[in-house]
């Protein structure tokens, strides 16, 4: 996002006229630039900039069916979602996901990479590389719909542990297990998609740093942790920092798709809480509210996380 | 790839290995041969499911190649048109949406490349603020709404028509093209939109397949926006069928907004063939997505 102040400066003719006399000698001349952005510019003023506005409802009682109504009733929605039963469970099972997948679902794709990275055939590496990257193109319908299938009290999982004598699982309407079968969905679907970016930038190490470390008698491991992770930093920095601003952002689909009366207790996220207050309670203003504290948290969280990157010397993303 | 053959060879010519050295390959190929198994084993086995017999499913519990196979399950899937018509709703969805999503990102991709245009710089910044701050479902659930959008197809592709990475994806592909031909083209007289059309679309292609691909898999695998917008079952997609038939089977809902398969919860074959037939287009696109998607194109969208 950062380009080069030279290119834009423009030329000198412009730089004396005021400032709509430049405009309009810049319409002028880029006419069809700025004819063929305007559609893309509806659909972001339309459909992104017009929910930003609507926001505004987290601050107002509003009804749907007198449409806007201009009654200002400030943080009162806040209060009431901080105040509620439901902003301790809904904090810590959205938080509880999110620490999981820092910690387990984070790290999986790096340690994958550096594994294919040291593979010395090249054959399998692309078959694996073929195989690990198809379950990210695959909807969460389908996957949680895998999962249900095989995991059922009479799937398949199920069966194998019965004709071995071991208890069944039942996994999807367990309230402990749920924490693990979505760690573990996220894990199987994004591992093998993840690994893309920092296979690319192993690609980029300079060879001779491999030599000269082995000349210096490095083993594998210490190849690997002197010469590979350092080469990657800077893309694992961005994206924590990436990540960071998602931990209150636990994914409507997967979350919403593996959710039952069951394990409710576990499963209630800010995503499928503002769903189930919003769309089918249709209290749009509390529900907007909610929305709205997770969004400013997300935006607080990555702009300190890249904050932080940048005072440890890393480049960050802004 | 010069870079990764000389790599091969370098590591070719160093086997003077230590024997940790080996035994970590040993466990290497293990594991990786373990983790592209864990991936593919799941849809192997539905794939065999699906032409099984019930009775084969039951009795042999897990098994990839099935002893005897039957169409049966594949023949219910089309005995009704629930399914059918669910598969051609997402079809209609998926090009159209393509479609509108290609014109709406390459037409602002393009005008934001050109780093002369006055204005752009800030345009740029607004787009990017999509990025980490949006208004979130109920907002944008309203605006659908207020334009009348809800039961309509549109809703279904309209709301996530752009995404701002792939903008910026582009937008940085179009920088990287040769300014050359752009000047060239001007001293001749082309206005900008010849010169999209007829010099810098014709050159990108194999970008634009990329992301044409990225964006129908989107469609193709899209159900929130159904699940908020989309209210007549005339005009579900398929991924909201499959999550009825599914779910049907588990018995997790009643049949009473399903009627046309409430009448018999579908066997396990049943619910394998029609996890298959929601797959199936996806798995067949594969090999195109994957012949383009590793060339760098993502990697660019990291460093934004």
């Amino acid at each position: 996002m950062k380009t080069s102040q030279k290119t834009e400066v423009l030329p000198v003719q412009y730089q004396k006229k005021s400032m709509g006399k430049r405009l309009k000698k810049a319409v002028l001349m880029y006419k069809w630039l700025y004819i063929i952005m305007i559609p893309g510019l509806i659909y972001y003023i339309v459909f992104k900039y017009a929910p930003m506005w609507g926001v505004l409802i987290a601050f107002q009682d509003y009804n749907p069916y007198t449409g806007f109504g201009y009654s200002w009733v400030g943080f009162k929605h806040f209060q009431q979602f901080f105040t509620g039963p439901k902003f301790v469970p809904v904090f810590i099972n959205t938080l509880g996901i999110s620490i999981l997948n820092i910690v387990l679902t984070f790290p999986a794709p790096i340690i994958l990479s550096l594994m294919i990275n040291e593979l010395r055939m090249q054959k399998l590496k692309r078959v694996v590389q073929t195989c690990i990257y198809i379950p990210h193109f695959l909807s969460w319908v389908i996957v949680a719909s895998l999962t249900y299938t095989i995991f059922s009290t009479t799937g398949v999982v199920n069966r194998l542990f019965e004709s071995l004598g071991l208890e069944s699982i039942d996994i999807l309407t367990s309230a402990s297990l749920f924490r693990p079968m979505i760690v573990g969905q996220n894990i199987w679907k994004g591992t093998g998609w993840g690994t893309i970016v920092f296979l690319a930038a192993m690609a980029g190490v300079d060879m001779q740093l491999y030599e000269a470390a082995i000349v210096d008698g490095a083993g594998r491991f210490r190849q690997m942790w002197h010469v590979t992770l350092p080469a990657i930093r800077s893309t694992v920095v961005i994206m924590l920092i990436l990540k960071m601003g998602s931990v209150l952002d636990t994914g409507f689909e997967q979350i919403f798709l593996m959710s039952n009366a069951l394990n409710r207790s576990v499963s209630e996220t800010f995503d499928t809480y503002v769903y189930t207050v919003g769309i089918t309670q249709g209290s749009f203003s509390y529900s907007t509210a909610v929305g709205l504290f997770k969004s400013v948290v997300a935006i607080i969280l990555i702009f300190g996380s890249n904050a932080l990157a940048k005072k440890v010397g890393e480049s960050g993303i802004f | 790839m010069n870079r990764e053959e000389k790599r091969v060879k370098n590591q070719k010519t160093h086997r003077n290995d230590t024997i940790y050295s080996r035994i970590f390959d040993v466990f290497n190929v293990v594991f990786l041969i373990f983790c592209a198994a864990i991936t593919i084993i799941p849809l192997i086995y539905v794939v065999a499911c699906s032409f099984a017999t019930e009775q084969e499913i039951l009795e042999r519990g897990f098994f990839l190649i099935p002893h005897s196979v039957q169409l049966e399950s594949y023949k219910y899937i089309f005995s009704s048109n629930t399914l059918p018509r669910s598969f051609l709703n997402t079809v209609f969805v998926t090009i159209v949406g393509t479609t509108v999503s290609m014109i709406l990102t390459v037409t602002l991709a393009y005008s934001l490349s050109k780093k002369y245009l006055p204005g752009r710089r800030g345009l740029l910044t607004i787009l990017s603020f999509t990025l980490v701050f949006s208004g979130g479902m109920i907002p944008t659930f309203l605006v659908v709404k207020g334009l009348n959008l809800i039961d309509t197809y549109l809703a279904l592709i309209l709301p996530g028509a752009v995404s701002t990475w792939n903008l910026i994806v582009i937008k940085n592909f179009f920088e990287g093209l040769p300014i050359e031909l752009e000047e060239a083209a001007k001293i001749d007289g082309a206005h900008d939109l010849k010169i999209l059309g007829r010099i810098m679309l014709p050159l990108s292609k194999p970008a634009l397949a990329t992301f044409s691909l990225f964006y129908a898999v989107g469609y193709w695998n899209n159900y929130t926006s159904a699940l908020l917008y989309i209210n007549d079952s005339d005009k579900w997609p398929l991924q909201i069928m499959l999550r009825q038939i599914i779910m049907l089977a588990n018995g997790a809902i009643d049949g009473s907004e399903f009627d046309e398969l409430a009448t018999r919860p579908p066997a396990e074959s049943i619910q394998m063939a029609v996890i298959v037939f929601g797959t199936l287009p996806i798995l067949i696109l594969y090999p195109f997505l994957q012949k383009y998607f590793t060339k760098g194109v993502i990697v660019g969208a990291v460093k934004g």
